[in-house]
């Protein structure tokens, strides 16, 4: 990975000063996942450049085992760009290779720290997770003049497209000290990735190196969040193994979801809440808690003596465990609450004989024909006296500008109903399994499209389970 | 009870000594019985208060001591109580938990004199409970003796004095009578026959026993056996008896009593019963007979066994059929059991009780024969099956050929009563096993799991890898019926010596021939995807099969069991092309089959890979390509002022090349798919078709096979190159060898050497099934652009292939395993339990590249 300085200073041999890093030698510096070579391809009067090449050793990138567990898959594969772009590694190798001019020194020439000289920097290869416009978004308040190239995935096939890499020249008239403090905050916020982990010395350096500038800069928020970004979990790490070659669309990146999230979602599970209150359930089962929302409302109600949470994701139900502060109950409440791991296509005897059951925007994750599984573990075995299902509805959608015709909310959406549809569905189910079952609209109806989400309310006729179930409270 | 010197007690059974304190109870046990087969109140005292006589522990020690017998008996294990259990409440507890298990109460009273159990308690200074204990315990076991019957022990020895204790020599275990574990058969089980002499006359010289003095025997040695309701209803109940009778006595035949033999039986002693359901009949025909007959069957019928258990604990007989849990146990719901089955309360539209589906929830091993419940076809269902196909009511008279499980029936002469149910037979649904398959169980998957397999014994699944495996298979998987087999991993040869190469021929050839294989199978391994090709004829035949509807005529999947076309026309177009190619080569026919389960290679690999080659392949070709290539520009010109930079102008001259050939090396395997012609499809494995898994083929078997369909259509179908080699000829070894370099230097991936039988194996157990030879160029795709500059490759030449090896092995094994139940039609959770195993696995950390 190859960085150029070059400065058009008079005379421009004083950049050498600056980095104190002598014109006429190769410099060799070691850094923890390769060599740093400095070079000089041209000094003269008027223009002095200067050459970073990070030589990243790859294959010591995957062996080298250091960090905390579960960081080697971090950069995940084993075919890596990181050796041949600008990251982390970068901002690494600069602290390490200038670290005088990094702290404002300057031996031989001290009264040419604080001047701002004209200076044109190249990025031979940077990867810019939001493309052009974040570029400008970082270096354009800074004072600097951006020019970049982005380059395709591979000229041979012109239909995959363009590749997230860029070389990036900026020029400005700035001081080398802050030049550099720039870099090595921004390059890997562009590349939205840390070749190591992330703790809280990381806060104490972006605050200590961009003191002079990072707290006016109008993107400090974006800045903060994407430099101290944290590691993906280790159970997501399993699932990236296992479908190592098969890439799924990662929920953070692939979520196009477009609703305003918060309010809509809180929306949906109050008026779930709402109607298993009105049932006079005692004891739900939340089918595809994920991380426990609707299960944290419904412990605010005395009236549910026993919930039940139920996710395919471990991870999610190790955040669920987090969030609703298992751990913190007191016993009394700790009994009234489990998570367990299980699925909607095997039936599961630990979800039987409950009074109702919760599907909140959970049956569009599963594939149209695997539905037919699903039906009958809920209602053939499962048998609650009552079923709450909510799903999108896909009339909405045109009320969203950004989805195109037939696009769906989310990447992991299988299928999205119409309320047509949805009904449809809902009736042969109830006649199958004799449950009566009455339709709602969850949030603001449009005359047209009706609303954002849809719920069915199922309602057993079989008196024979809500009777059972009765008297097995020991009640009269 | 007890003969002079042995006593004899059933093999299963919860032996209860009573007896009071001191009356010689514990050394008694000590002297008979195993060690572990001892609960006794004692030493569980001991064990929750640290001290055997505390009073104030009893509570806590009953509760586990009944805890330890439960899991005992549970287990089929007999047990000893050592307690004094001279109370009647405490023998309650014991004979409840002997019917809760089903297994049989024994009582050995020790009835000593006072004064005895006086004085030995005396010479044991631990024990200071008051004077008046054992007096009172004496006392409580003296009135206790003569209701110990009327409590529920089966059997009942008291032993008066030490001297008579002392004279036992063995505590003999007799066999239950329903353990015929040694009989093994082979046998042909009859169902209901109510009476219909002439039909079971037929049915038994269809099956080729021959009649001497009514006397059935069979020149293979086959027995008959009787799942009961002999009587009622038919037109010669009294024959049938005699028949039967006289077969079981002659030890030609067994029988088991049916509810309507006991009913029968019941009418015969005199009891008060509701003459229905075709009993009339019986009576008025045995009213015809003898009274020596009729005594004779009085005493046949009394002595009827609830149920057998033969060959070895793998088949059991019972009228009704039989929970795994009752198998071979003895108690009076046992009986029930069997001869009623489990009702749930509720009555059909029939007016007939619902009856309980055990056998959907039946998971046990042994295969259970029953009858009962007439219905129009036999069918299996979680290996039980009801062969009660209704001869008395115009039905058929069946029997089921053991080990063979084949059907045999004869039509019924005429239909003698009307059955209440109807008998017809709905056409066009699924099987009982096929309806019971839509929904698996969570349980049977999830936790830590062994999976028994044929070829590579006991495989563990680690519950951690269950979690992964779970979420997986929900989220992504196909529906599971499809899913009959998942590819097991591939291990690399071992790493090559030679310089430059990190793989090459010679160590695989090595590996076999240390495994002690001659001879093996090298074929050209293709770039693309791992799918599993199911192709049916029609969509009937995948309903047939499959138990699947509406979900077209096969189907394509990962190797993690997703669908591989992510439109369901597409994969449809596609599997018509395939089909075509197996019509037109006679491949149907000539495998007597409707439906084909292929292993194969399915490229180009672009065309599932896209989003990999874009974000990963390609990505880093880009990025390597710009900063490289400025890298050497900026070095060029620095070299120009300063020589000190040419080493590393030289170095990035090098990478700049390796670039290019990594970007070669992926492209290769690239190409544009805007048509169905544009996919090729190379199978190498023909997995199953009906009734057969090909995998005692040899692979040469194989690729001759799959030839003959590949050339019906080569747009799609791609017959892979192979050649054999004799691992002892060298000349045959140099052959192989160049065609590999020949192959790799075109930039092939390399080839897959297998032995050539589908399953090697030697003293150790399973060989490598396949080991992969990956050409240097392809490499780089997988090891990055630089892996061949020699200070990398050195290091990437140590490389552990252990874990991977053992993985392979294992999911070689469950994969074969899979893939046989399916062919047997075992229920599918027995099928999906290997695949979930294979994927489960696969999420077992190892090294990606190898």
């Amino acid at each position: 990975m190859l960085l150029t300085i070059t400065s058009a200073h008079q005379p421009a041999s004083d950049l050498s000063y600056l980095l104190h890093k002598h014109p006429d030698k190769v410099h060799e510096i070691e850094i923890s996942s390769g060599v740093a070579h400095i070079f000089y391809p041209e000094v003269s009067e008027t223009k002095c450049t200067v050459c970073l090449l990070l030589d990243i050793d790859p294959v010591g990138l995957v062996r080298r085992n250091s960090g905390p567990r579960g960081n080697d898959f971090a950069l995940e594969q084993y075919v890596n760009d990181r050796p041949y772009v600008a990251s982390s590694f970068m901002s690494a190798a600069i602290v390490k290779a200038f670290s005088t001019a990094m702290s404002g020194r300057c031996k031989d020439k001290p009264e040419l720290v604080n001047v701002p000289i004209p200076l044109e920097v190249e990025l031979a290869a940077i990867p810019v997770r939001g493309g052009e416009a974040v570029v400008k978004e970082l270096f354009e308040p800074l004072g600097y003049t951006i020019q970049m190239e982005r380059h395709p995935v591979d000229p041979k096939f012109p239909e995959w497209g363009e590749s997230r890499y860029f070389t990036l020249r900026l020029t400005n008239t700035v001081t080398v000290q802050h030049l550099l403090s720039h870099l090595y905050i921004l390059i890997p916020v562009c590349d939205n990735d840390k070749h190591y982990w992330t703790g809280q010395q990381e806060m104490e350096k972006l605050l200590e190196k961009g003191k002079d500038w990072l707290p006016t800069h109008p993107a400090r928020v974006f800045i903060a969040l994407r430099y101290l970004k944290h590691q993906r979990s280790l159970a997501n790490q399993a699932m990236a193994m296992l479908l190592k070659d098969e890439v799924t669309e990662d929920d953070e990146e692939g979520r196009t979801e477009p609703e305003q999230k918060i309010r809509v979602h809180d929306l949906r599970l109050q008026a779930v809440r709402d109607v298993l209150v009105k049932a006079n359930a005692k004891t739900v089962v939340d089918l595809g808690c994920g991380e426990g929302k609707l299960l944290k409302l419904l412990l605010e109600e005395k009236q549910f003596e026993h919930l039940l949470g139920m996710d395919v994701s471990y991870r999610s139900l190790e955040i669920a465990k987090d969030k609703l502060r298992l751990d913190k109950l007191l016993p009394k409440q700790r009994q009234r609450i489990e998570l367990i791991q299980g699925s909607l296509t095997y039936r599961d005897k630990r979800i039987e004989g409950f009074d109702a059951a919760a599907l909140v925007e959970v049956i569009e994750h599963l594939d149209e024909p695997r539905l037919a599984a699903l039906e009958k573990i809920i209602f053939k075995y499962a048998k609650p006296i009552d079923v709450v299902i909510t799903t999108p509805n896909a009339e909405y959608n045109k009320r969203f500008g950004n989805l195109a015709a037939g696009q769906m909310r989310h990447s992991d959406h299988r299928f999205e109903w119409t309320r047509a549809e949805f009904q449809q569905w809902g009736d042969r189910l109830a006649e199958l399994y004799n449950y009566s079952v009455v339709y709602k609209l969850v949030g603001e109806e449009d005359p047209e499209v009706g609303a954002l989400t849809q719920m069915a309310v199922f309602t057993t006729k079989d008196t024979t389970i809500g009777a059972q179930r009765f008297l097995s409270y020991g009640k009269q | 009870m007890a003969s002079n010197r042995n006593i004899h007690i059933p093999e299963l059974s919860l032996v209860v000594l009573m007896g009071a304190s001191s009356s010689g109870k514990s050394t008694f046990a000590r002297k008979h019985f195993k060690p572990t087969e001892i609960v006794s109140s004692d030493q569980c005292r001991a064990l929750v208060s640290d001290n055997e006589n505390s009073q104030e522990a009893s509570t806590d020690a009953f509760d586990l001591a009944r805890f330890i017998t439960g899991k005992r008996l549970k287990a089929g294990l007999l047990t000893v109580i050592d307690a004094t259990n001279v109370q009647e409440s405490a023998r309650k507890d014991w004979v409840r938990l002997a019917r809760e298990y089903h297994v049989l109460p024994v009582v050995i009273v020790f009835n000593m004199p006072e004064k005895l159990c006086v004085q030995r308690n005396e010479a044991r200074p631990d024990r200071d409970f008051g004077k008046h204990v054992i007096p009172q315990q004496v006392s409580q076991l003296r009135r206790s003796v003569r209701h110990l019957k009327l409590e529920g022990f089966r059997n009942i020895v008291e032993l008066r004095s030490p001297e008579e204790v002392d004279d036992i020599e063995a505590i003999v275990r007799d066999p239950l009578y329903n353990n015929k574990k040694q009989e093994q058969g082979p046998f042909d089980i009859i169902g209901d026959v109510h009476g219909c002499y002439d039909e079971l006359v037929q049915l038994i010289e269809k099956l080729e026993y021959q009649e001497v003095e009514g006397i059935y025997s069979h020149p293979a040695g086959r027995k008959l056996v009787f799942v009961g309701d002999l009587v009622d209803r038919g037109p010669k109940t009294p024959a049938v008896l005699d028949l039967v009778m006289t077969n079981v006595k002659a030890g030609t035949a067994f029988c088991v009593p049916g509810n309507h033999d006991a009913k029968l039986l019941k009418w015969m002693n005199g009891k008060d019963v509701t003459i229905a359901h075709g009993l009339q009949e019986s009576i008025d025909q045995l009213i015809k007979e003898t009274p020596a007959f009729r005594e004779e069957v009085k005493q046949f019928l009394d002595g009827l066994i609830s149920h057998y258990v033969f060959d070895n604990g793998n088949l059991v007989v019972a009228h009704a059929g039989l929970r795994e849990e009752m198998h071979g146990r003895g108690s009076g719901a046992v009986r029930d059991f069997c001869m009623y089955g489990e009702t749930t309360g509720e009555i059909d539209e029939f007016g007939l009780p619902v009856r309980y589906n055990w056998a959907a929830e039946y998971k046990g091993k042994a295969m259970v024969v029953y009858g009962h419940t007439p219905v129009p076809e036999p069918q299996w269902l979680n290996r039980t099956i009801d062969i009660d196909t209704g001869c008395v009511f115009g039905g058929r008279l069946t029997a089921l050929r053991y080990p063979e499980k084949e059907l045999v029936s004869v039509p019924a002469l005429r239909e003698y009563a009307v059955s209440k149910r109807p008998l017809q037979k709905k056409e066009g649904q699924l099987s009982l096993q096929q309806q019971h398959d839509d929904v698996l169980d969570l349980s049977d998957v999830t936790g830590k799991h062994i999976v028994e397999t044929t070829y590579g014994h006991n495989i563990t699944i680690k519950e951690e890898n269950a979690i992964t495996a779970l979420e997986v298979m929900s989220r992504f998987a196909i529906n599971p019926k499809w899913l009959i087999y998942l590819p097991p991993t591939m291990s690399p040869s071992e790493t090559s010596k030679l310089d430059g190469y990190l793989e090459y021929p010679t160590e695989a050839f090595d590996y076999y021939r240390s495994a002690g294989v001659e001879k093996v199978v090298c074929e050209e391994k293709h770039m693309g995807s791992r799918v599993v090709v199911i192709v049916g004829r029609d969509e009937n035949a995948i309903k047939q099969t499959f138990g699947i509807e509406n979900e077209g005529i096969g189907t394509v999947y990962t190797r993690t069991g997703r669908h591989y076309f992510n439109h369901k026309k597409t994969e449809q177009d596609f599997l018509l092309l395939v089909n075509d190619a197996l019509e037109k080569s006679g491949f149907y026919d000539r495998f007597q089959t409707s439906w084909v389960c292929l292993d194969a290679e399915l490229m180009p690999w672009s065309a599932k890979a896209q989003s990999l080659l874009e974000t990963q392949y390609g990505s880093v070709g880009a990025a390597a390509t710009q900063s490289i290539g400025r890298a050497v520009a900026a070095l060029q010109q620095a070299a120009s002022r300063n020589s000190a930079v040419v080493d590393l102008l030289e170095q990035y001259q090098l990478k700049q090349q390796q670039t290019k050939q990594f970007i070669k090396a992926y492209r290769r395997y690239c190409w544009p798919v805007h048509k169905l012609t544009d996919y090729k499809l190379a199978p190498f494995h023909i997995l199953a078709t009906e009734g057969k898994a090909w995998v005692q083929e040899s692979h040469e078997w194989h690729m001759e096979n799959i030839q003959l369909v590949c050339e019906e259509d080569p747009t799609v179908l791609l017959a892979t190159p192979y050649k054999i080699v004799e691992l002892n000829d060298e000349a045959s070894i140099q052959d192989a060898t160049n065609w590999w370099l020949s192959l790799t230097a075109k930039g092939g991936e390399g080839m897959v050497v297998k032995p050539f039988s589908y399953i090697q194996t030697n003293k150790k157990g399973l060989v490598q099934p396949a080991i992969k030879i990956r050409g240097q160029e392809y490499l780089r795709i997988i090891y990055g652009p630089e892996y061949t500059t020699p200070g990398n490759l050195n290091r990437l030449k140590s490389r552990g292939l252990g874990a991977k090896r053992s993985l392979a092995l294992r999911e070689f094994a469950l994969g074969v395993e899979g893939l046989e139940r399916f062919i047997k039609k075992e229920p599918l959770r027995r099928v999906h339990e290997c695949v979930f195993g294979v994927l489960a696995l696969e999420s077992e950390p190892v090294d990606p590249r190898l």
